[in-house]
């Protein structure tokens, strides 16, 4: 018995090559489904799959892996067709397309995946018509080829919520009558609006330091970024603000490496170690804010990526160019009016001129009263008294933003920081030679 | 050297709900112990069995008689098989210890009988 001419090849596979596959999978057979088919398309992609897995592990994995899933996708679906009578004016069309498709894929395995196709998946999951958080779940499981477990673990929601979220979402494009379509050029820029706005909620709820799995939300950043790629590289969407918005998320990424110690614990900007920035993303994040200078448009994400920018040069905290920060959060604040930007800005103005200048800026904001509930207010301002020696103050501040802060990290972070101001403070009045107080 | 034939129970539908991500993983382990055996030269050859279509011949009397069978709806079938060179069942238990397939099924390893003739 001789089978060695018959062992299996093996071949690592790209990485992540499963999900952004099922992903454009799915979007080319639901182009040809309908919109409203789309969970006999999503159907058809996990029996693809579940073929790979049970196939491959004894087979090898075949040269063309992507060709290989495609065609057996395929294959599943003219099956549908011949079985589901809905769907049988669809056959035609599925006959004809699979061709062209198998042969753009027959050209290897790095040929573009169905560009259009995934394009279009994108703008329906963004679609005005559904609420943000609907658009991003969507987006994920549609666009990014997450499964329902997984965005529930990525948004610490329970998997019925999620599901119920999708099932909502997926009703009403169907009763809006939603298309797979890019939308015309008319429609294009508020269309592309809110695909950005997902985009940057998806890399938010990824960098927002959580209780939840950092390996977990570390991908969502990555997704967000990957998405944001895929605009820039379709002449449709490859405009200056896509490039502003893709700069901004790389240049933030950059710093995830550095942003919990081995605890889990929060480091401040300032206290971050530079050397475990990403270099690779800091260079593409600078070049990519240099092509989104092509236009006139100046939006928010341009000053954001340029904040972001001053940041990732600077050789260490103490020579960032505050000057240059605080021009640019001038000019946010005149396109985004928001608190949180003032807040940001004050504590720019803190490191430029100083803490009392700083918790001036930061009254002004406080006194606006939007920001009542948001941890980081007090915290920052504890920060700032702790600066000008008033400890007492500085530790009901940390109190009161203990009070507001929600998750793991940040709890302990300004815990830490309460326990070092009680510390000082009984120093400072057990000491028989206190000037202070 | 002796052989040995590991024939991999599973039960269909347990892999029904798995991520694109996890499917892609599950694929990696069960390459990664492939390239395994394969680089030791331990790996004869392996194959998957069709799901559908089985059959079952018994005889019936005089009759041959053939059912249809096992279905890949019953609680347990055989996904494939791999046949191993090894040295003996202690050789070939260091071998499956981590093989991915125990996550997900039982396999079962029977040494080959060459009745004391040299493999061809």
């Amino acid at each position: 018995m001789n089978m060695t001419r018959e062992r299996p090849e093996v071949r690592a596979l790209v990485e992540d090559l499963f999900r952004h596959h099922a992903a454009a999978m799915l979007a080319v057979l639901t182009r040809q489904f309908g919109l409203e088919n789309i969970e006999l398309a999503e159907e058809v992609v996990q029996d693809a799959m579940l073929q790979a897995l049970r196939l491959w592990p004894f087979q090898g994995v075949p040269a063309n892996p992507r060709g290989w899933l495609i065609q057996v996708a395929r294959n599943k679906a003219l099956d549908l067709t011949r079985r589901n009578t809905a769907l049988q004016r669809r056959r035609k069309e599925l006959e004809r397309s699979s061709t062209a498709a198998e042969a753009r894929y027959a050209q290897g395995p790095d040929t573009d995946d169905f560009g259009d196709e995934r394009l279009a998946m994108i703008f329906a999951c963004a679609h005005p018509a559904l609420v943000p958080e609907a658009r991003v779940a969507l987006t994920l499981k549609a666009a990014c080829g997450f499964s329902v477990t997984e965005i529930a673990r990525a948004f610490l929601a329970s998997e019925p919520t999620i599901a119920q979220r999708l099932v909502r979402a997926k009703k009403l494009i169907r009763e809006r009558g939603v298309g797979l379509s890019l939308p015309d050029a008319k429609e294009l820029p508020e269309r592309l609006e809110s695909v950005l706005q997902v985009i940057y909620l998806l890399f938010n709820e990824g960098h927002s330091a959580s209780a939840g799995d950092a390996l977990v939300r570390h991908e969502l950043c990555g997704e967000a970024i990957w998405l944001a790629e895929l605009l820039a590289r379709r002449p449709e969407t490859s405009r200056p603000k896509v490039f502003a918005l893709l700069a901004l998320m790389e240049l933030q990424a950059a710093r995830l490496p550095a942003r919990l110690d081995e605890s889990g614990d929060l480091v401040l900007l300032a206290d971050q170690d530079r050397s475990k920035w990403d270099g690779r993303l800091i260079d593409r994040g600078l070049r990519h804010l240099d092509q989104s200078s092509a236009g006139d448009e100046l939006t928010s994400y341009h000053l954001q990526a340029g904040i972001a920018a001053v940041h990732a040069v600077a050789v260490d905290h103490a020579s960032t160019d505050w000057d240059r920060l605080l021009g640019l959060y001038d000019l946010l604040l005149a396109v985004e009016p928001s608190a949180i930007v003032a807040l940001n800005r004050a504590v720019v103005v803190a490191m430029r001129d100083g803490a009392q200048a700083g918790l001036e800026a930061l009254d002004a904001v406080a006194s606006a009263g939007s920001l009542r509930e948001y941890y980081l207010l007090p915290a920052t301002r504890a920060d700032l008294l702790r600066q000008l020696d008033r400890d007492e103050e500085a530790a009901a501040c940390y109190e009161t933003a203990l009070a507001l802060a929600a998750n793991g990290p940040e709890r302990r972070f300004l815990q830490a920081r309460l326990h070092r101001c009680r510390r000082d403070r009984a120093a400072v009045l057990s000491s028989p030679f206190s000037s202070r107080d | 050297m002796p052989q040995f034939m590991l024939i991999l129970h599973e039960t269909p539908g347990d892999f029904a709900k798995l991520s694109p991500t996890e499917i892609q993983a599950i694929i990696e382990r069960y390459g990664a112990w492939t390239m395994k055996v394969a680089a030791a030269g331990k790996l004869v050859g392996g194959h998957k069995l069709m799901e559908n279509g089985g059959k079952v011949v018994a005889k019936a009397g005089d009759q041959l008689k053939l059912v249809d069978g096992p279905y890949s709806e019953a609680k347990e079938v055989v996904g494939g098989y791999f046949i191993l060179r090894a040295d003996d069942y202690d050789d070939v238990h260091q071998w499956i210890e981590g093989h991915p397939h125990l996550d997900f099924g039982r396999i079962e390893v029977r040494e080959v009988d060459f009745m004391g003739q040299p493999e061809s």
